[in-house]
């Protein structure tokens, strides 16, 4: 197995569990298909810098091979945007459920698709 | 230059003119008033200076680019034409204000109705200068918003709101359809510049576009003109204060319409399809609008209709192409505008001072009020084209003219409609004014209180009627060279001379006249019995038609809007999600070629197999274990973990260390609100949604990844990153490039970036300081703590280990920030460490305790940080640098060495009190939100203790 291989998959579990978590009804849900998403798309940017060991961006006398700093700079800030999204996204969802009461994301429980109220499978809470 | 100033001026003069009444408008009528007569009269002197210029032959224009991409220009013009509306404009604006300032009682808001009349007025009188068609547009819609606050000014009256809106729908729709038709004209003249197009008619209607553009173009002017089927918003106007209807359905608003139909006179007219359609809409809105205006009995009613007639002339006149009809198109509108503006102030007087405008109830005013009755009837004689006022030369000019068209083949049909047409204008034009003023009195107690108002009320009217006499006796003197060079500039040619008299001979036209006033007598002295048969016949009420066709349109809309945006957010990221899978699908399908590139990867260590192994069943658990929320956490930072570790094995240092304390203040602030949030889903979806979910979700896995993959097995294509090692240390002068990237080479986009996060801080902020109010702060009152908690609040340990804690962490962060342009470190990853040490207080000793030791609050430590950072990118333009340029120097400083500063650690300290600031903002919120709810909670218990005892 080669480390680009590893990568590349884990980007793809990343990103699938992000999309099937966005689709869920509830904030929390919702928040965490996005945390997922965020590492995914980090990880994809990072890797357009191609995979490189040993070799870190900081200049030393001899030297000359680095791993490409730009998408470093680029994901690290990326990296706190998506804490002060991922930050955001929580706060309204926890304003959204003291409002009316329910963490559907639509704010009601039987907002948005019907599937939600009616063709439901009642699991007891665990 | 004076005349660039001048004509600016002149367009602005009625804006600043309103602006300054709404200034003003907490003080009398006298002063809203005032400054809009002042603003009217200064516009008037303009115009009349710069008069003499323009008959002369010469063509104002200036010019100044505003969008040029677009083709829009602020360009004005004022040749004949604009001058003689121009006139109208604000000669009867002018009188308008005097009038209206004697109409208003004191007590309204007389300073909202003021500034609304001069919008509107500078807003008609941009339409008539504008020398570029896109601005005319612009000018256009300004009369329909301003005209639609002017209808609506009782704005407590339905019927106001109604007839508003009305008006806005129809004038507003049919003014994006023109807006349609004149950027095809502007589009197939290969101009928007009014002189080009006009000299370019005969290109136009060379093109296969010409009839689409010209049905375009015409409905905005039938619409703004009232021409049928579009008339019936003007009746319903009505319902404006009388100085409104006087100043705009006489003189401005519904001649916009046959002002742009004069204006484009030489580009549009001509054809066959022209001459048909504008002549026979015209023509039926003539004949229809007389019919109608004999059986209305509202005195304004009356004369709305009569308008509707009136337009109908002006605009069959415009649509026989014929160069003489053209002439007494203007004619009549100097003569429709001074009797009509005359008779609705007439109208509003009687309706002023007898309480009531039906005419039904009315009848011998004249001995109560003669002045006004003298006014009103000299208005209506040369409404009906009695000699000898004006009214009676452009009729008897109309009449001539309709012998040279024949209208589908048919040379007596244009005439004899013409002539009936007439015979019924004659007819309720005697009528206004003979059931008005003369007979006996219908209503004895109507006509106790009447009287004739004061000078200031008629002196408007009388002036005006004034000039309808003198238009007929003296015309070649009054406005013979007006007519003329107004003429020639909506034919674009020397008019021909002009033989304005009230005596041409006995010819056919004072034929057909003597038969209108004729029969017309007859028709007033037989209207009892018309009434009755008019009465018994159902006639469509178009308002009701109006209304349904509304009412259609919006269900049909919501339904629509319905179907395509569902207000669910799992609908519309489901609509998101599958329209990018089906393009990388379809990217896929298309691009070709092998999804393997030909570099070679590298060998992976077992260590990183067993990271990915972990990272991959970390993300499987988090999505399956969606019941337990606590847990998903502890998956959650398994990812963050193995992320951080992928970056300190992929040579990124300085994004193990970002990483791996983003997750730790990203778990803390999920645990907290976590503590409020429900810890389980009480139900889940169906399966079948899951499934399909699940499908998407590996669809877009595959492609993603395969991207990746893709991605990783080939080689860049000629990276920039060259640049930035070779110049960190020289131009940056540090030897971490991450950072220096960050700081310098691409210092704008930290410096967005810490104002998004400031903004994100804030938001968060304005969502939590008012939760506690409405329904949230009720729910977080009654809220039940549903948690286990440890019975010790603050363990002793913990508390001790993080305040010995606190000195080492921060000597730790500024450290890392130090030395963060040389090696892994900086403003970033500073700020977060040091918000991890505080929260750790929070953590450890409370809410309470630690944010009475807070010194610095959040809000001034976003503020000043994105200050300072923008400080210091705008500190190098000083010294001549690009902003954001930064600046460095090695410093020997005795005992510690060698030392360098650089501005860039400035910008560093910018991005680290951001970052500081939006993290503590965040979670110290959240965690005041919690400590409240528990607070409640606490509070609740004791009382229930209370009740127990």
């Amino acid at each position: 197995m080669t480390l680009e291989f590893l990568v590349a998959s884990a980007i793809g579990v990343l990103v699938a569990g992000g999309i099937y978590l966005s689709l869920r009804a509830r904030t929390f849900q919702v928040v965490l298909g996005l945390t997922l998403f965020s590492y995914a798309v980090n990880l994809f940017l990072f890797a357009s810098g191609r995979l490189t060991i040993d070799r870190p961006p900081i200049l030393q006398k001899g030297v000359t091979d680095y791993a490409d700093p730009l998408p470093q700079a680029l994901v690290l800030t990326a990296i706190v945007i998506t804490f002060g999204m991922t930050a955001l996204a929580v706060v309204l969802s926890l304003r959204s459920f003291l409002e009316t009461g329910s963490d559907q994301v639509d704010g009601n429980e039987c907002a948005g698709d019907q599937d939600d109220c009616s063709d439901v499978t009642a699991e007891p809470h665990g | 230059m004076a005349l660039q100033l001048t004509l600016y001026l002149l367009v602005l003069l009625p804006f600043f003119a309103a602006l300054l009444i709404a200034m003003v408008s907490a003080k009398g009528l006298a002063w809203h008033s005032g400054l809009a007569a002042a603003g009217s009269a200064v516009g008037l002197v303009i115009v009349l200076v710069l008069a003499g210029r323009v008959l002369d032959g010469e063509v104002l224009a200036v010019s100044a680019p505003w969008v040029p991409a677009l083709g829009l220009d602020f360009a004005l013009m004022l040749d004949p034409l604009g001058l003689l509306f121009a006139l109208m404009i604000l000669g009867i604006g002018l009188l308008v204000v005097i009038f209206g300032h004697f109409y208003l009682a004191p007590t309204e808001a007389t300073g909202r109705f003021f500034a609304s009349l001069m919008l509107f007025q500078g807003a008609m009188l941009g339409i008539v200068i504008s020398g570029n068609i896109l601005l005319l547009l612009v000018f256009w819609e300004l009369t329909s918003l301003s005209s639609f606050l002017l209808i609506g000014f009782w704005k407590h009256k339905a019927e106001a709101r109604q007839g508003a809106r009305m008006a806005l729908a129809v004038t507003g729709g049919g003014g994006l359809v023109l807006i349609a038709g004149m950027v095809l004209l502007g589009t197939l003249a290969g101009s928007f510049d009014l002189m080009t197009i006009l000299q370019r008619g005969d290109l136009v209607q060379a093109s296969a576009l010409y009839p689409v553009m010209l049905i375009l173009i015409l409905i905005g002017c039938f619409t703004k003109s009232a021409q049928f089927p579009f008339h019936f918003w003007l009746p319903h106007a009505m319902a404006a204060p009388t100085p409104v209807s006087a100043y705009l359905h006489s003189a401005t608003m519904v001649k916009a319409g046959v002002f742009l139909l004069a204006r484009l006179w030489p580009v549009l007219s001509g054809t066959e399809l022209y001459t048909i359609i504008v002549s026979g809409t015209g023509l039926i809105t003539m004949l229809f609008g007389a019919w109608v205006a004999l059986f209305r009995h509202d005195l304004k009613s009356i004369l709305a209709y009569s308008t509707i007639s009136q337009l109908g002339l002006l605009v069959m006149l415009l649509g026989f192409s014929i160069k003489l009809a053209a002439v007494g198109a203007v004619l009549h509108i100097i003569n429709h505008a001074a009797f009509k503006a005359a008779l609705f102030m007439s109208a509003g007087i009687v309706d002023h001072e007898t309480g009531t405008r039906d005419i039904r109830k009315l009848g011998g005013l004249v001995k109560a009020m003669p002045i006004t009755a003298l006014v009103a009837t000299l208005a209506a004689a040369s409404m009906a084209g009695l000699p000898p006022f004006g009214g009676f030369i452009s009729k008897e000019m109309m009449l001539d003219e309709t012998l040279h068209i024949a209208l589908f083949g048919l040379p007596w049909l244009v005439p004899l409609v013409a002539t009936v047409a007439a015979t019924l204008s004659v007819a309720y034009s005697l009528r206004f004014a003979i059931h008005l003023f003369f007979g006996e009195p219908r209503d004895v107690q109507v006509h106790a209180k009447a009287h004739d108002p004061g000078a200031g009320m008629w002196a408007s009217p009388a002036f005006l009627v004034v000039l309808a006499v003198l238009l007929g006796l003296i015309p070649m003197a009054l406005a013979g060279p007006l007519v003329s060079a107004a003429a020639g500039a909506v034919l674009g040619e020397v008019a021909p001379p002009l033989g304005l008299a009230l005596w041409h001979g006995i010819n056919p036209a004072l034929g057909m006249s003597v038969a209108a006033v004729v029969a017309g007598t007859l028709l007033l002295w037989q209207h009892a019995p018309l009434l009755r048969a008019y009465q018994s016949v159902r006639h469509l009420d178009a308002k009701v038609l109006f209304e349904r066709v509304m009412a259609f349109a919006d269900k049909r809309v919501r339904k629509l809007i319905v179907a395509l945006h569902r207000p669910s957010l799992q609908r519309m990221l489901l609509a998101a999600f599958a329209v990018v899978v089906a393009l990388f699908i379809e990217g896929a399908m298309d691009g070709g070629g092998s999804l393997t590139g030909p570099r070679v990867g590298q060998p992976a260590s077992v260590v990183a197999v067993i990271a990915w192994g972990l990272l991959i069943a970390a993300t499987i658990a988090v999505v399956l274990a969606q019941r337990q929320r606590f847990l998903v956490l502890v998956y959650v930072s398994v990812i963050g973990l193995v992320i951080a570790l992928a970056f300190v094995h992929l040579s990124a240092p300085d994004l193990a260390l970002t990483q791996i304390s983003v997750e730790v203040v990203t778990i803390l602030l999920l645990l907290l609100a976590l503590n409020l949030l429900p810890k389980t889903p009480p139900q889940l979806s169906s399966k079948g949604r899951r499934l399909r979910d699940g499908m998407l979700a590996l669809a877009g896995g595959l492609g993603v990844g395969g991207a990746a993959w893709a991605m990783l097995t080939r080689n860049a294509n000629d990276p920039i990153s060259a640049y930035h090692i070779a110049n960190s240390y020289t131009g940056g002068g540090g030897t971490n490039i991450v950072n220096v990237t960050l700081v310098d080479f691409r210092g704008f986009d930290t410096l967005g970036e810490i104002i998004v996060l400031g903004i994100a801080g804030l938001a968060i902020y304005a969502l939590l300081d008012t939760a506690t109010r409405g329904a949230a702060g009720a729910r977080l009152g009654t809220w039940q703590e549903d948690m286990p908690h440890s019975p010790e609040r603050h363990p002793v340990m913990f508390v001790m280990a993080t305040r010995i804690l606190l000195p080492l962490v921060l000597a730790v962060g500024i450290y890392i920030f130090l030395r963060g342009h040389n090696e892994p470190g900086g403003g970033f990853i500073a700020a977060l460490v040091i918000a991890i040490a505080f929260l750790l207080q929070y953590l450890a000793s409370g809410f309470d305790w630690t944010d009475a030791r807070r010194k610095v609050g959040e809000h001034l430590l976003i503020g000043s940080g994105v200050l300072v950072a923008l400080a210091t990118g705008l500190g190098s333009l000083v010294f001549g640098a690009n902003f954001l340029t930064s600046a460095f120097g090695y410093f020997d400083i005795p005992l510690v060495g060698e030392v360098e500063l650089a501005t860039a650690m400035l910008f560093d300290i910018g991005v680290l009190a951001v970052v500081f600031g939006a993290v503590m903002m965040a979670l110290a919120q959240l965690s005041q939100i919690a400590q409240r709810a528990a607070r409640a909670h606490a509070a609740s218990l004791a009382a229930q203790q209370e009740e127990g005892q």
